[in-house]
């Protein structure tokens, strides 16, 4: 038996806007004389829209308008009704996110895009979203490889390193095709504030391949440094974004090196220099001749559509199929995780407070408790809450701790237990509608217009 | 030929059958000779180190692996006995010692008994099926299904009216599953049921017990439903694992696809708390649809 989960996938990035819609289908692997274990057994796309021109008024306006029309034009392609998505992302991504009207028109297309979707940005889950839509999550899993992979789009570059099929560690440079774009006869119409100090060119200047070919080397050099195959030097951090945090070289040997993103497509394909009227062919060029591409390298599964695949396939996973819940409003959006580094009620009560009183109070649990143990846990954890307790584990012990709370805290109250899921300090929860016995989730690092940007250590179950 | 060379001869050919390999299998390369290792001497009082204490996953005796790291990796996936190397064609000694020390945990399980006074201590009532020894019960599957008079009689003395659920704590193969999960998952079924609104009843201990035994005792209470929780015959990866049956209008007789079975409920699998939690669950389920077992996937369009 299989339950599906539908689910939608819109990327907004610095240059383009694409969409995809996709099912999970939902099976439970485990005997039928053992617990269920719900896992997300297959993922299918069921429709790739074609990749629009992300629509800006200006240079600091997303057009919301414009880019609804794009959406609702897309449902209507793909024969979907909104109504029947479950799940999936929205997001905001590279350069766009920086636009005044982000935070607006990243809230106008998740209501209009569905029941429980996520609206979000940020550089952490867009580059573990990369890696995954790409299928260098899968590469690294299967072989044992170490992939750095790097999706290069217009705006910027979101890194992810992986071992064993784990990311270890995000970063961003501001390395894109459409940092400097030209007009039709070479004339170079946009540079982007963030090459100031590393490009001569201004709005007007002629240009040709060996005049851009300097910057695209510089960029390129930026990312060789990232990867540990050049001596790092002030660059490095220049073009660090400063919504992720630092991200120090790699220093393993034998590094696999994946690409994605628009500019990945420039890698393998010679294409006119003025094909797209920006410098993606030029530096994809750059990144073919150098040091990136002298070693084990390899193009995504996806390459320019792999931030909208990650973000349509691999947004959602599943709680564990043991949880509780009682009087909880499904879909939950948005709940900031607090960390919990011991069970005392000082620091529950603190960790609420600063996090906000519907905060989901996250530690690992123990590993097959006693009964004792997750009576005192409940005990301790209702003294310390009021009417809504949110609780998320590592450890499988969900079902039991949320009963628990329930016989102290009565049946009014708001609970929700769930396990299996790892979340990073300073992240967000969604959590779906039921799925068989398991709750779809979906960890955010970022929230657009929400509190301090996380570090760039991404730990989290996605 | 003279004496001298014939000698001579035999030596050559016995010289040239000591360089013949003994096995040709495609597999076979011989191991280059050990230096012999001292013996490591323990003095009186010492205590030999204990192999059941090492975490098998965690145990990689395989040299010059291809890919230590890798392998390491997928050991931790599974509790089977994986690159545990070999010395010549054979076991090393401490695969072979963790070998027999683990079997002879499980036939530990088996034959030891759960403590007298276990079902006092966590208040219950004992019975007893009509198996008179650990022996006879082995043996005797089908005397580990029914009661004399006497324990009818104590069964219905400690169970007063007609139970809506009886719980069965059964000693079952495993006596250590019982000791070691037992009464965490009882009393986690327990908050289930209550915060349910469903009478967690008076459960009793059953010493010598087979899953039937629940039947037995449906016979004797009248109950609607058996929730028995029963030591699952022990294997080489635990001793501890414990199952749990669940029988929607258990009386003697009924089929065996009717139980429904949560099993694996132990440290490494699912931990005795959480399965109780889950069971409480299934019990409200099954009460619902009066229907356990087989029957009830088929409701659920599993």
């Amino acid at each position: 038996m299989s339950e599906i989960l539908r689910s939608v996938g819109l990327d907004v990035g610095t240059t383009s806007t694409q969409m995809i819609f996709s099912e999970l289908a939902v099976e439970n692997k485990a005997s039928g004389f053992a617990v269920p274990e719900m896992e997300i057994a297959e993922r299918r796309i069921l429709y790739r829209s074609p990749v629009h021109f992300t629509p800006l008024l200006d240079e600091d306006h997303v057009d919301a308008p414009a880019l609804r029309d794009i959406v609702a034009a897309e449902y209507r392609a793909a024969g979907i009704d909104r109504s029947s998505v479950d799940t999936g992302a929205i997001i905001i991504t590279g350069e766009t996110s920086r636009k005044e009207n982000a935070r607006a028109v990243l809230d106008a297309l998740s209501d209009f895009a569905g029941e429980f979707v996520v609206a979000t940005a940020g550089p952490d889950l867009e580059s573990v979203l990369a890696a995954k839509g790409a299928g260098a999550v899968d590469v690294s899993a299967r072989t044992g490889k170490t992939v750095l992979h790097m999706d290069i789009g217009g705006g910027t570059s979101n890194l992810a390193l992986m071992r064993d099929g784990k990311i270890e560690r995000t970063g961003c440079l501001n390395v894109g095709g459409r940092l400097l774009k030209f007009d039709e006869e070479g004339r170079v119409s946009y540079v982007s504030p963030v090459l100031n100090g590393l490009c001569d060119l201004q709005v007007g200047d002629r240009a040709d391949p060996e005049t851009v070919m300097p910057l695209a080397e510089t960029l390129t050099h930026a990312l060789e440094m990232a990867a540990g195959l050049r001596e790092p030097t002030p660059l490095l951090e220049r073009l660090t974004t400063r919504e992720a945090g630092a991200f120090p070289p790699c220093r393993e040997e034998n590094l696999t090196i994946s690409f994605s993103g628009g500019v990945a497509d420039c890698i393998e394909n010679r294409h006119p220099w003025l094909k797209f009227g920006d410098l993606g062919p030029v530096l994809g060029q750059a990144i073919r001749d150098s040091r990136l591409c002298r070693g084990d390298y390899m193009l995504g599964r996806e390459t320019i559509r792999a931030t909208v695949i990650g973000a349509g396939c691999h947004s959602a996973q599943l709680s564990g199929s043991t949880v509780f819940y009682q009087n909880v409003p499904f879909p939950l959006k948005n709940v900031p995780v607090a960390h919990l580094a011991d069970l005392s009620g000082e620091t529950i009560r603190r960790a609420l407070k600063t996090r906000g009183s519907g905060a989901v109070l996250a530690f690992a649990g123990q590993k097959a408790p006693d009964y004792r143990a997750v009576a005192s846990m409940a005990e301790i954890l209702s003294e310390s809450t009021g009417g809504t307790v949110r609780i998320c584990l590592e450890a499988d012990m969900a079902k039991a701790l949320g009963q628990a709370l329930a016989l102290r805290l009565g049946t009014r109250a708001e609970i929700l237990c769930i396990d299996r899921v790892r979340v990073p300090e300073g992240s967000y929860l969604d959590v779906g509608a039921p799925v068989g016995p398991a709750l779809p989730v979906v960890v955010k690092t970022l929230v657009l217009g929400g509190d301090a940007p996380a570090g760039n250590a991404c730990t989290g179950g996605l | 030929m003279n004496k001298q060379e014939l000698s001579a001869m035999v030596a050559e050919i016995l010289n040239g059958m000591e360089h013949e390999p003994l096995a040709k299998g495609g597999d076979y390369r011989p191991t280059a000779p050990q230096p012999e290792k001292a013996p490591t001497s323990y003095g009186d009082g010492d205590f030999v180190p204990d192999v059941t204490a090492l975490d098998l996953r965690k145990l990689y005796l395989v040299e010059n692996g291809e890919n230590e790291e890798k392998f390491r990796k997928m050991k931790e996936k599974t509790p089977a006995r994986l690159g545990c190397g070999r010395a010549g064609a054979r076991y090393k000694t401490l695969t072979m010692l963790r070998f027999r020390a683990d079997h002879a945990a499980a036939q530990d399980a088996v034959f030891s008994q759960v403590p007298e006074d276990f079902a006092a201590q966590n208040g219950m009532v004992e019975v007893q099926t009509r198996c008179r020894s650990k022996d006879e019960y082995l043996t005797r599957p089908d005397l580990g299904r029914c009661f004399d008079e006497e324990n009818q009689r104590k069964i219905r003395a400690a169970i007063p009216g007609t139970p809506r659920v009886q719980i069965v704590v059964g000693d079952g193969l495993s006596s250590a599953a019982i000791t070691a999960n037992a009464m965490d998952c009882l009393a986690a079924i327990r908050d289930g049921l209550k915060l349910r609104g469903i009478d967690p009843g008076t459960p009793i201990f059953v010493r010598y017990c087979r899953v039937g035994a629940g039947d037995a005792i449906g016979d004797v209470t009248g109950c609607e439903l058996v929730c028995m929780l029963v030591g699952e015959r022990p294997g080489l990866v635990t001793d501890k694992s414990m199952s749990a049956y669940l029988t929607y209008q258990p009386r003697t007789g009924v089929s065996e696809s009717a139980r429904t079975v949560v099993s694996n409920i132990h440290a490494q699998g699912t931990p005795a708390v959480e399965a109780g939690a889950h069971i409480a669950g299934l019990i409200e389920t099954i009460l619902k649809k009066k229907v356990s077992g087989v029957g009830l996937h088929l409701e659920a369009g599993a």
